[in-house]
């Protein structure tokens, strides 16, 4: 009998870890012999913990299970209170289309045998025939444009780099997943963390770099030592080492742990913070291609960037650029979150309605009141009204209605939101993470609380909305990086689609 | 449990990252996952072992969240502020917690026993609202639970 228990965070959580033990001290005390696999998670967040025992049928579900329901999974599986049937028979998992998450919740994340049963490696295998620069272009005719947010085409940086003359280049994983409402890089690192390593090590064949670093945040305690293993049952396999593969090509990984600042997600600061600096953000130019991480030619991508490009080698460009839309090309790992009713992943190919997306896929809210706003992108990232809903999911298309994907999150609110205090909480944030390097973002952001805190005190709100809306600009247009500069997306998003929260009469100082 | 300074046990971590490039940050992790905190002594050690400033390494203490320069209570709870888990009412939670237990952010009880902070996002954003509690992760924690989270601690 073969039992899947999730080893990722999110399941742990909520108490995944206790119900292996029991499942094994149940099996024990009745005499049966119980495989307990822990694999990572299948991304629907409301049933985990979400255990699965396989069937000649396929594997059923069970969820989200508590240590009670323990027991009953020896009876009458069929007739279990929790019982889900077939996992990827779920509406919210049968809809989707896994290319960068295809193993994730499948597999063991530390066999590597069974990593390569399906599918792992292949890319590799096929990199190291190609070359370095059938490899960029591969890459490139993919459309695979950055996932952490910037949407800067893959290929094209990696061409630059391949190109760079050094002695020295490196691959940096940017794993430093700050943004509320995502959790992609996590997922995939706890749950395939093979692919990562994978993708990075053809992303060094490609440029020719030896050296990797995977800068992971350290809020995230499951994946570091996930990775850690994982890299470590790699170099073991000759997967990564002086030889990779036998190819001749030498790939060094290990990881690198942050410590709690958000502005090291954005790739300046994160070199800076991976010389042993503090986060400070660079002026660009010089690019990090040419001049990165110690001065050196340097690839830097986010994790879900490097986790799909074995997928795109193994399968071949086309096969990715085939889904998706307009200049998105491929598929998003979504992560709905919030108050929502059917959280977590959702890949997706681009073109996917927003609407859709919130009320088919995810169910509309937890609380059972209506959707007042989707937070979508992040911190930084605007929030759109259900007015907004038929937008696609795309690059361009959110662009256009002012906002921006980000790195694919989506937070959900319900009508109990008061939109100035979240207008006013994207400034705090700022202010609470700016690395203080330049002044818009760091001294805009306190003055930014202090001004919405007038606004919610119904002080002279049309005038300091119109001060708001200035501070924006210079924000926007004046600040060195993503920080300051798109900070004004949430504020300026919440002032213009719900007004009626931002002129509420002035409250008698007896009231607050 | 976090030990009291001793400078061996300091030189001998330091000396761990001797071969590491870029050893600053990993150095305080591991110096502050011993001792609990970075005090001064500490960086005036690691200041003289690397050959740097004193001043770069109290920036660099000072820059990041996660580093410490005064011992924090026997438990420490992290519960996530971040836009996730506002919208599934982690604000109005941790503001009944705070109440009761007479703290601020980051404060700490009188009897030493817990620590409170701040903490954006710990990617548990689908099932709001998150907490680490000793690094612990905790998730779905309603008004209930997280009351009872913070006072079993003991």
């Amino acid at each position: 009998m073969r039992i899947f228990v999730p080893c990722d965070a999110a399941a742990i959580a909520l108490g995944a870890d206790k119900i292996a033990a029991a499942i094994t001290a149940e099996a024990a005390a009745r005499g049966i012999n119980a495989q307990i696999i822990r694999n990572g998670s299948r991304g629907m967040a409301w049933l985990e913990p979400l255990i699965e025992i396989e069937t000649p049928e396929g594997r059923t579900g069970f969820g989200p299970l508590k240590l009670a329901d323990v027991p009953g999974l020896f009876e009458n599986p069929a007739a279990h209170p929790k019982a889900l049937g077939l996992v990827e028979a779920i509406p919210f998992f049968a809809k989707q289309q896994r290319l960068t998450f295809a193993r994730c919740g499948v597999i063991d994340p530390l066999d590597l045998a069974d990593y390569t049963a399906h599918g792992g490696y292949a890319g590799l295998a096929r990199a190291i025939s190609l070359g370095a620069a059938a490899i960029c272009a591969e890459v490139k005719e993919s459309g695979l444009r950055g996932r952490g947010g910037a949407g800067f085409p893959t290929g094209i940086k990696w061409e630059t780099v391949r190109t760079a003359t050094s002695d020295q280049k490196y691959i940096v994983c940017n794993a430093d997943e700050g943004d509320s409402g995502t959790f992609a890089d996590r997922m995939i690192m706890e749950g395939d963390p093979f692919s990562l390593i994978e993708g990075m090590t053809i992303a060094g064949i490609a440029t020719g770099a030896a050296k990797g670093f995977i800068y992971l945040r350290s809020e995230y305690p499951h994946a570091i030592r996930m990775m850690n293993k994982a890299i470590a049952l790699a170099a073991q396999a000759n997967m990564l080492g002086d030889d990779v593969m036998g190819s001749g090509h030498a790939f060094h990984l290990e990881v690198f742990v942050g410590a709690g600042a958000y502005v090291c997600g954005e790739e300046t600061a994160l070199l800076d913070s991976l010389e042993g600096k503090r986060g400070q953000v660079r002026a660009k130019p010089p690019i990090p291609a040419l001049i990165g991480l110690h001065g050196k030619p340097t690839i830097i991508n986010n994790t879900i960037s490097l986790a799909t490009i074995p997928i795109i080698l193994e399968k071949g460009a086309k096969h990715y650029a085939d889904f998706g839309m307009g200049r998105s090309r491929g598929t998003m790992p979504l992560q709905i979150a919030g108050n929502v009713k059917h959280g977590g992943l959702f890949e997706a190919a681009f073109g996917i309605t927003l609407g859709d997306i919130i009320n088919n896929i995810a169910g509309g809210t937890a609380s059972g009141r209506p959707v007042r706003a989707v937070q979508a992108g992040g911190p930084l990232g605007a929030y759109f009204p259900p007015s907004l809903f038929d937008t696609p999911y795309d690059y361009e298309a959110f662009t256009k209605v002012d906002g921006l994907i980000g790195h694919g999150g989506l937070v959900v609110f319900d009508d109990s939101v008061d939109m100035a205090k979240m207008a006013r909480f994207a400034m705090e944030f700022c202010a609470h993470e700016s690395c203080g390097k330049c002044t818009p973002c760091r001294i805009g952001s306190t003055r930014g609380v202090e001004v919405m805190d007038k606004i919610i005190a119904g002080i002279e709100p049309e005038k300091n909305l119109a001060l708001v809306k200035d501070l924006c600009e210079t924000m926007k247009f004046g600040s060195l990086c993503a920080l300051g500069g798109f900070t004004p997306y949430p504020v300026m998003s919440a002032m213009n689609h719900f007004p009626e929260d931002f002129t509420k009469p002035a409250l008698p100082l007896a009231a607050e | 449990m976090q030990r009291d300074w001793n400078q061996q046990t300091a030189e001998a971590i330091i000396a761990r990252y001797e071969q590491v490039q870029a050893s600053l940050l990993p150095i305080l992790h591991a110096v502050q996952e011993e001792f609990g905190f970075i005090s001064e002594t500490a960086m005036r050690l690691i200041a003289t072992s690397l050959n740097i400033t004193r001043a770069e390494v109290y920036g660099v203490v000072s820059f990041y969240h996660d580093y410490r320069q005064a011992p924090a209570g026997r438990h420490v709870l992290k519960l996530c502020r971040a836009e996730a888990c506002q919208a599934m009412g982690a604000e109005a939670n941790a503001a009944a917690l705070l109440n009761r237990l007479g703290l601020d952010w980051g404060g700490t009880t009188p009897d030493g026993r817990l620590t409170v902070e701040p903490i954006y996002c710990l990617g548990l954003c689908a099932c709001a609202p998150s907490a680490l509690l000793d690094g612990e992760l905790h998730a779905r924690l309603d008004a209930a639970g997280l009351e009872a989270l913070a006072m079993d601690a003991a």
